[in-house]
């Protein structure tokens, strides 16, 4: 990377736009809708005489009234607003593995035999789709050495979730559900690894890190007892390093009777590499919006793939896609299921575009994602410890593989601009806002970058320059990234209303009255 | 053997070989291996994934998965009266324009500076659906209507501090099975269900009364109920409910809203349900998009376990921006194991299609579509009513959905439902395993799709398979 690359001269587009609400315009139509033909209508009547009189809808829904093409352009307009992976560079939303989502699956997803499928469809007539959940069900029980997948979470938080419920379900069934009472977890394991066993009544046991960053062994094996019902464990952790004792961890737990899941959210340094079966643990998730380049839809719908040995298959929940010779179905008739955890199967659409992705790579194109993945993190650290201000938190000198928690804290402490400030700032240069670090925030004023296989060199080098031109911006000229986006979609909010139930607006209707009162 | 000539990915830039060359050179390493010490070496797999053989040009992958997804009939194909949760609307042709931007569909967590667009969208979706439902306080969208019914009766329980909540036997079996699992352990300890009478399949009051105790958290109602019937007694199960010091939750299909009474209006505390009917493919059941709605009370807002948004002023000058972190300490994202329950990734595209939905239909369109799904509903339960030896068992009022009966006629549902399919019709959800009391019946849905002209096709193709 030469010192002077050029940096974008962007601007975001500010549409100024207003919101939904204050463009209605009475009496116009966005679309008509069908009529019941008159013969129907002279059959059943009026529409309102079908409803009992006080089921009647009194006042109409306070919906604008617009006509199609503004409404298009609204909606239009806002996307312009939002920063997406097809635009922007996403490096810096570390954790949440932003890749390629390539446009030919968004077109297969769009067919009717895709779009327009009821789940209740005689089974049949959705031997198609089966057939793709069938599939990729056996080629994610190779990636990961399990034996049974469910598709039925819908997120990486919803898997972690079944998990938990199977990891209940598995000490019931064998007497041991009320003396097995806590999961064991990691601080810098995701967030829903601590929060879906409490959800479904656990006590949760956080293991801090060690001197070196790693899991602390000894803490490990202070919280093991007769009580231990399992661990869920992110690994690579969340700030990057992978944890050499793992097979200890797994071990270890299994010693006590208790089970081992981890958290596979991101797998995308480890695709073909080594598998979480082989290291002992007997569940796994995959989000399949991540690692697998379902696009991530502003938040969902996602998948979380989960994935069990042989003796949890029992418990997922039902259905189950099973094959019979060269007929797929539904399998419902699991007596030991947890049930069920959403409706229906999950995301389908997802796993088509799973399917259709590991179709475009094979098992070559696997390892290349993998490589790539793991390559481009160590290139943008290189990168990056030659910026002022930034160094590395634990492990130093330690190799990483996809991903790192880097800390500006030297830079904060030199000149005052904080790394929620440089968050804002890189905005500014036409790239997607980084993300910080799960709380809390144990390492000070952090980011982590994950360079997925979608980024070509020159993206990574373009990511590292903006960081060294904050740096030094920082470093000269202080209030100019305190003071930022300057060339953002929009300047700062009021941030200490969100804290207040009395100053929160999450309506038009409160943001109205509150502003007729002046508030 | 010459050497293969390696594959240069077209998803993956720096599969070029010169490229990776000299990245691993500045990174100092001779070999990506180096790169993986840090993994155990008894725990890397040391042979390829097996996996089939790629199609590696898009043409090719194109036509193969096509070609399996060209296996399915959809119900575009075919005339479907399937609904029991998922349901056939019209999808604008602007809601999927609007949802396959890049700039949406590719988005993720971003923050206002970045990605104020798709905050004012979360915004306006939230207003319009608030209002539709009748309440005040909607989060980010959450996954279906079943967990988040799941999740409005937990809030129930936090709430009031009480363990036990109150539902009707009319709610299918499939979706207690989400709520169950989401209760058990859980500030939930009992889940006691209410008899609704045979005559109407309606709520039975009485045994509304009879199951209320001291214990009681709160009380759901779903309307219209699985079994299609408008529920009329919500405000008499509301007052019952609050005079017994527990909450009114309601679970709602938010298409029959333009028409029908928002549960707001009587007597509501908490309402939840799936807005897939307001512009979302089916998607085989992936269409889901679940919500909790609540009124603006202090309490009732901090056990909504979802992300808020919240529109807010500018520190400088005019014009408004969104925090998405209000009260973040109910999140699992800051308070890990102490949170309400856990949140994260959940259908955020499908409420941006809700949203250009809802702005496309305004109140006229909502009350026009509402209004033809119950003609032509009506109109086809009276059609069916009339073959001999088919029934509609319950008189009561529905709206999109309805039993339709055929014990008389000897034949079982999924006899009746395997002869309509050779004639490329979805007969309604077999009913006889999930409701046996009710003998072979089968839910049929109808929607604005349906045209007089395939009501009567129906009619015809069960006359000749019942016969």
């Amino acid at each position: 990377m030469s010192e002077d690359m050029k940096l974008r001269n962007y601007h975001a587009q500010v549409w100024d736009e207003p919101l939904l609400m204050d463009k209605s315009v009475k009496g116009q139509r966005g679309i008509l809708v069908p009529e019941a033909e008159p013969g129907i209508r002279s059959e059943v009547g009026k529409a309102e005489d079908l409803i009992p009189a006080n089921m009647r809808r009194k006042a109409p829904p306070d919906l604008p009234e617009m006509a199609q093409p503004q409404v298009l352009r609204h909606f239009t307009r806002l996307s312009q607003m939002t920063m997406g992976n097809d635009a922007s560079n996403d490096i810096g939303v570390g954790t949440c593995t932003m890749k390629y989502s390539p446009k030919v699956n968004e077109a297969l997803c769009g067919l009717p035999q895709m779009a327009d499928l009821h789940p209740y469809q005689d089974e049949s007539t959705v031997q198609g789709i089966l057939e793709i959940l069938y599939k990729t069900r056996d080629f994610l029980r190779e990636i990961s050495g399990m034996d049974e997948i469910s598709f039925q979470p819908a997120s990486g938080g919803q898997a972690v979730y079944t998990a938990a419920s199977i990891v209940r379900a598995y000490h019931e069934a064998r007497g041991e559900g009320t003396k097995r009472d806590q999961v064991i977890t990691t601080i810098f394991s995701h967030p829903v690894d601590a929060a879906c066993p409490a959800t479904v009544g656990y006590e949760v046991v956080t293991i801090m890190p060690d001197k070196d960053g790693y899991p602390d062994i000894e803490a490990l094996k202070a919280s093991l007892s007769d009580r231990t019902a399992a661990l869920l464990i992110t690994n690579p952790e969340d700030i990057g390093l992978y944890n050499p004792r793992i097979e200890e961890f797994v071990k270890r737990v299994h010693g006590v009777g208790g089970l081992c899941f981890t958290d596979q959210a991101n797998a995308n340094g480890v695709l073909g590499k080594a598998r979480a079966a082989d290291a002992g643990f007997d569940m796994c998730h995959f989000n399949l919006h991540k690692t697998f380049s379902s696009p991530h839809g502003g938040m969902g719908p996602g998948c979380g793939a989960l994935a069990v040995k042989e003796h949890l298959a029992g418990f997922l929940p039902v259905p189950v896609v099973k094959k019979d010779g060269k007929r797929y179905s539904l399998d419902y008739d699991r007596p030991e299921s947890i049930g069920k955890v959403r409706d229906f199967y999950g995301n389908a659409q997802v796993v088509l575009r799973v399917y259709a992705w590991i179709m475009s790579l094979g098992a070559e194109g696997l390892n290349q994602v993998a490589e790539t993945a793991v390559l481009n993190n160590n290139y943008l650290e290189k990168l990056l410890l030659a910026v002022p201000g930034i160094t590395e938190s634990y492990g130093e000198g330690k190799i990483r593989l996809d991903q790192i928690r880097y800390s500006w804290e030297k830079l904060t402490a030199d000149t005052g601009v904080t790394s929620e400030d440089i968050e804002r700032r890189m905005t500014d240069y036409g790239i997607q806002a980084y993300w910080t670090s799960h709380h809390p925030q144990l390492i000070p004023e952090p980011f982590t970058p994950e360079p997925t296989d979608s980024y070509s060199r020159e993206d990574i080098e373009e990511w590292a320059a903006v960081m060294r031109q904050i740096s030094k911006e920082a470093y000269e000229d202080p209030e100019k990234v305190k003071s930022a986006p300057h060339r953002g979609i929009t300047t700062a909010v009021d941030e200490s209303a969100a804290l207040l139930h009395e100053k929160c607006m999450f309506t038009y209707k409160k943001y109205k009255r509150m502003k007729a009162e002046g508030k | 053997m010459p050497k293969k000539k390696p594959v240069v990915y077209p998803y993956i830039p720096n599969s070029v070989p010169e490229t990776r060359s000299e990245m691993l050179a500045k990174v100092g390493v001779k070999g990506v291996e180096e790169l993986y010490s840090p993994i155990p070496k008894n725990l890397r797999l040391k042979r390829p994934l097996k996996l089939p053989k790629p199609f590696l040009s898009e043409p090719e992958l194109q036509r193969h998965v096509s070609g399996i997804l060209k296996k399915n009939k959809s119900c575009e194909e075919f005339l479907s009266f399937l609904g029991a949760g998922c349901y056939q609307h019209y999808v604008p042709s602007v809601v999927d324009t609007i949802i396959n931007r890049g700039e949406f569909l590719t988005a993720y967590y971003g923050s206002n500076y970045s990605d104020m667009g798709r905050f004012q969208v979360m915004f306006e979706y939230v207003s319009m659906l608030t209002d539709l439902v009748g309440m005040e306080v909607a989060g980010f969208p959450m996954f279906d209507g079943s967990s988040s019914g799941g999740t409005a009766l937990r809030m129930c329980a936090r709430i009031t501090g009480r363990t036990e909540v109150l539902v009707p036997e009319t709610v299918s079996p499939l979706r207690m099975k989400v709520i169950e699992n989401y209760c058990r352990h859980s500030e939930v300890k009992a889940i006691r269900r209410v008899a609704c009478r045979p005559d109407t399949g309606l709520i039975d009051l009485s045994d509304v009364k009879a199951k209320l105790t001291a214990d009681t958290a709160g009380v759901y109602i779903e309307n219209p109920s699985y079994l299609g019937m408008i529920e009329t007694q919500g405000g008499e199960i509301a007052d019952l409910a609050h005079a017994n010091g527990s909450l009114f939750a309601v679970g709602v299909n938010p298409m029959s809203l333009g028409v029908l009474a928002p549960p707001g209006d009587y007597g509501a505390d908490i309402v939840s349900g799936d807005t897939q009917p307001l512009g979302v493919h089916m998607n085989y059941g992936g269409g889901t998009c679940g919500f909790v709605a609540v009124r603006d009370v202090e309490e009732h807002i901090a056990e909504l376990p979802p992300l808020l948004t919240s529109i807010a002023d500018l520190e400088e000058g005019e014009g408004f921006g969104f925090n998405l972190f209000a009260w973040a300490e109910r999140l699992s994202y800051a308070a890990r194991e102490n949170a309400k329950e856990y949140t994260g990734t959940s259908t955020v595209l499908w409420s941006t299609a809700n949203a250009v939905y809802l702005a496309l239909m305004g109140p006229r369109g909502m009350k026009e579509v509402g209004e033809t799904i119950l003609q032509k509903s009506h109109y086809a339960k009276k059609l069916l009513a009339g073959i001999p030896g088919v029934k509609t068992p319950f008189p009561s009022a529905h709206f999109n959905e309805f039993v339709v009966n055929f014990d008389d006629t000897g034949k079982t549902v999924s006899r009746i439902n395997a002869a309509l399919l050779k004639r490329k019709i979805f007969g309604g959800r077999d009913l006889s395993d999930e409701f046996p009391d009710l003998g072979q019946s089968a839910l049929y849905c109808v929607s604005e799709v349906h045209t007089q002209k395939d009501l009567k096709r129906l009619a015809r193709a069960l006359k000749e398979v019942i016969a």
